[in-house]
């Protein structure tokens, strides 16, 4: 192949061969980059909550008029009640927050009361007796809690449950070669004792900052007796839009002491994964977005800059042409003239890429580039730059031999 | 200077798809650069422009050795009350301020309308001179107030507005939780971006701000929680303002650096005088300025900045694009270049003639890229983000659409406009 001519050319145009080289290599850096965050944040969008997500209804009720621990303790009981006769209602209970709320509380978890060695994260849910039924949480190992062994939690009141369920994402983490159930753990100074072990169950939360531990949940036997209390219904099948309509008023009428805020204070489930996936969706699909306009421009400034080189070397494939050059020679000099210019951009952009992607890393909470992507992002540019190159250099091929004659 | 600017447009008119082109390719980077600079600033702007180079966060740290308050040495956000208090009271600076945000229940004078929950603050007597606040009517409550827990409140013009038309309701009573208190004063609009004073108190960093202002004593007796409390040490939880919790917010007003060195060593003196005591075991304590303190709480989601980044290098992308096109435009009229060298046009016109086709450029791509940043606020409005309704482009950010446009114009066509005015012209015309 006749590389050193076209080298002897380009030496030529240093300018506008290395403006197209520095545009490819910015734009691999750029859209590798950015291809793998859109790629982390869909990620994060198609990880399963834990819980079956149809038919769930989720009621936000904040008490008013201040009541203590007791009167709400009574509220809820009642609220439970008039729920569970809602026709439509098949299961309810009430707790602090849900997976994918936004909300809750970080709790240490770890194998001694001392907090000075190194505990774990997890998110508490604080539940009853019904928690597993009306999430559809499945029971890997060992059993529910029990009816009687629900406590309350009220204002600054200690924390200190003897028994807790875990997650098995928790608990593979806590004790790798041996069943979790049975063992003792500390949230607080007081052991305790893990009695059930369900699958999969997501914290409240789906930042990119958390998401280590995203799947470290721990349920607490605790009625939550201040402030608020989440519902959380789980309907008979179809009826789901039914008992949202009903929900509020029913519960209005049985007690007016509360407020549920008319914009969100009832939501299904499937407005709460919505809720709290906007921003991670719009992140995507402004990243994708730029990526696409990026890869258009150098596209089209790929096809501008050949495209000049074409008309003013018109007399040159003349002359080729005149001299015996196929019209294929001369398509293959363009193509093969912006490969070499391609590859010098993609090795430097390859390596601007890393550069980014741990300069992210240093500010960011952000992961280590796959080189799948930077590959991936090589193949694009290089198939752009041909793709590109290809329309003027069809140009280039259709120049008559006779053109060698033309003074101009 | 106009002959330029007629070749110019000529020359622009010439190649349409290319001019149309590299202005997009213009408008489509400094859209996006200054639709993200936008947000940045607004979220990273000073909430209080002239007086927060005077204004100091206190911070010390009650926690144990053994259980700090983080792993990796970070200084608690907050304070305890007795401590908050002590500070007060030593008035070593001339103004200070103990801040708590609460959920607080509003009940419209109209008793048709629903009760509703709102943000309220909780504060000593100084949070208003102190950070500025303007009145509307009436005014801030006094020290006398403070200590007696006056029931009186402070609302803010948009609740004035709300619950009595925007009228002077100061006198008239307002019921907050289950206790009645007397309006003293209506703000006018006060909003500071991010809402700095309510930084880990609870609440949203953006938006409207609290709807009532309210003596930290006051808001107490009438059963007011604060949002946000840490547990430094076990005892009886009971009573925030002697259990071991940390829930307020310490500002304090500096007039100069020398001022601020003396209370950081009288932050120090006291830090030392509790572990005398046996109340602190930990002796560092903290004074930022109020834009170091931002910046140290990274105020900004991360999400903001990577955008930014991510828009200003599509911008350098644009630009090298541009001079690429440009470049080769240039090139190709060589030939026109050598016949004007030859009638005797200097060097520095013929630079001078493709510099002004760039300005024409980066006018065009201004106003364009200026509907293309409105079209991308516009988008960001419509997001769900606390900050989202206030983002606008206002008469300053307008300008430097216009002054980026042009100078990332400028720039791209230094180099093409330096090649065109080197074309020698004896060979060009020989060539033709």
């Amino acid at each position: 192949m006749q590389i050193r001519p076209i080298l002897a050319t380009l030496r030529y145009h240093k300018a506008g061969t290395l403006l197209i080289a520095l545009q490819i290599a910015l734009t691999l850096a750029i859209v590798c980059n950015a291809l793998f965050i859109i790629h982390q944040r869909l990620g994060q969008l198609s990880r399963p909550s834990g819980v079956d997500e149809s038919d769930l209804l989720l009621v936000h009720n904040q008490w008013a008029g201040k009541p203590d621990a007791d009167e709400v303790a009574s509220m809820m009981a009642s609220d439970l009640a008039t729920l569970r006769n809602l026709p439509g209602v098949a299961n309810v209970y009430a707790t602090n927050t849900y997976p994918l709320s936004g909300e809750g509380t970080v709790f240490g978890i770890g194998h001694s009361p001392d907090k000075k060695t190194y505990t774990d994260s997890t998110a508490i849910y604080f539940v009853d007796d019904n928690a597993l039924a009306t999430l559809g949480l499945r029971l890997i190992a060992g059993r529910n809690f029990r009816p009687d062994e629900i406590g309350a939690s009220s204002k600054h009141s200690k924390i200190e449950p003897d028994e807790i369920i875990i997650t098995q994402a928790l608990a593979h983490h806590l004790f790798p070669d041996a069943s979790a159930v049975g063992k003792a753990v500390y949230l607080s100074r007081k052991p305790s004792i893990i009695i059930g072990v369900v699958g999969r169950m997501r914290t409240p939360w789906v930042d990119s900052s958390m998401a280590k531990w995203d799947e470290y949940s721990t349920l607490l036997p605790y009625r939550r007796l201040e402030g608020y209390t989440e519902y959380v219904i789980r309907t008979q099948p179809g009826q789901l839009d039914d008992v949202a309509r009903r929900v509020k008023a029913t519960l209005y009428a049985a007690n007016r002491m509360r407020v549920i805020s008319p914009k969100n204070g009832v939501r299904t489930f499937a407005d709460v994964g919505a809720q709290a996936y906007n921003s991670d969706r719009g992140m995507a699909i402004l990243m994708g977005a730029i990526s696409l306009i990026m890869l258009t421009i150098t596209g089209a400034g790929i096809v501008g800059l050949t495209s000049f080189w074409v008309g003013q070397r018109r007399k040159q494939i003349g002359v080729r042409r005149a001299l015996g050059a196929t019209q294929r020679d001369i398509l293959s000099y363009f193509l093969t003239e912006n490969l070499l210019i391609g590859v010098a951009g993609v090795i430097v952009g390859g390596v601007l890429a890393i550069g980014l992607n741990l300069w992210l890393m240093n500010q960011f909470e952000m992961e280590k580039l796959a080189m799948g992507y930077v590959v991936a992002g090589v193949a694009i540019l290089l198939v752009l730059g041909q793709g590109a190159v290809l329309a003027p250099a069809l140009r280039a091929s259709k120049v008559p031999p006779v053109e060698a004659t033309r003074s101009v | 200077m106009s002959y330029y600017f007629g070749l110019a447009m000529r020359s622009l008119r010439r190649n349409r798809m290319l001019t149309a082109l590299m202005v997009l390719t213009l408008a489509l980077g400094i859209g996006a650069s200054m639709t993200t600079l936008t947000v940045l600033r607004l979220l990273s702007g000073d909430p209080l422009p002239g007086k927060s180079a005077q204004l100091y966060y206190a911070q010390i740290d009650p926690y144990s050795k053994d259980e700090p308050f983080s792993r990796s040495g970070k200084m608690p956000w907050l304070m305890s009350y007795t401590d908050a208090m002590n500070l007060l009271d030593a008035h070593k600076a001339p103004r200070q301020a103990a801040i708590a945000q609460s959920q607080i229940k509003l009940i419209p004078p109209d008793a048709r309308r629903r009760p509703f929950f709102s943000d309220g603050v909780m504060t000593t007597a100084d949070f208003f001179t102190m950070f500025d606040v303007d009145f509307q009517y009436g005014s801030g409550w006094s020290a006398q107030d403070d200590r007696n827990a006056a029931p009186v409140v402070v609302i803010s013009d948009y609740l004035n507005e709300q619950f009595f038309g925007g009228g002077n309701s100061v006198g008239r009573s307002l019921r907050l939780g289950d206790k009645d208190f007397r309006i003293i004063g209506v703000l006018k609009p006060w909003a500071p971006q991010p809402h700095f004073y309510a930084l880990h108190l609870g609440g949203s960093d953006y938006g409207r701000g609290a709807a009532v202002f309210l003596p930290l004593r006051a808001a107490r007796t009438a059963g007011m929680e604060p949002r946000n409390t840490f547990f430094y040490a076990p005892g009886d939880r009971q009573v925030l303002e002697t259990a071991p919790v940390i829930w307020l917010g310490f500002w304090a007003e500096l007039p100069d650096s020398s001022a601020a060195a003396a209370y950081r060593q009288f932050l120090a003196d006291y830090v030392q005088q509790q572990i005398a005591l046996g109340r602190f075991q930990q002796s560092h304590v903290k004074l930022s300025n109020l834009m170091t303190w931002l910046s140290d709480q990274q105020v900004v989601p991360d999400k903001v900045r990577m955008q930014t980044g991510l828009a200003f290098s599509f911008l350098a992308i644009c630009i090298v694009n541009t001079v690429g096109l440009l470049l080769a435009k240039c090139l190709r009229r060589s030939g026109e270049i050598g016949v004007r060298r030859a009638m005797g046009a200097s060097r520095s016109a013929i630079f001078a003639q493709f510099m002004m086709e760039a300005v024409l450029l980066g006018l065009a791509g201004g106003v364009l890229g200026f509907v293309f940043t409105e079209f991308g606020l516009w988008c960001i409005r419509q997001q769900p983000a606390e900050y989202a309704s206030l983002v606008h482009l206002d008469g300053r950010m307008f300008a430097v659409t216009f002054g980026m446009s042009l100078a990332a114009s400028l720039f791209a066509g230094v180099l093409p406009a330096w090649r065109a005015c080197k074309v020698a012209p004896a060979p060009q015309l020989k060539a033709a």
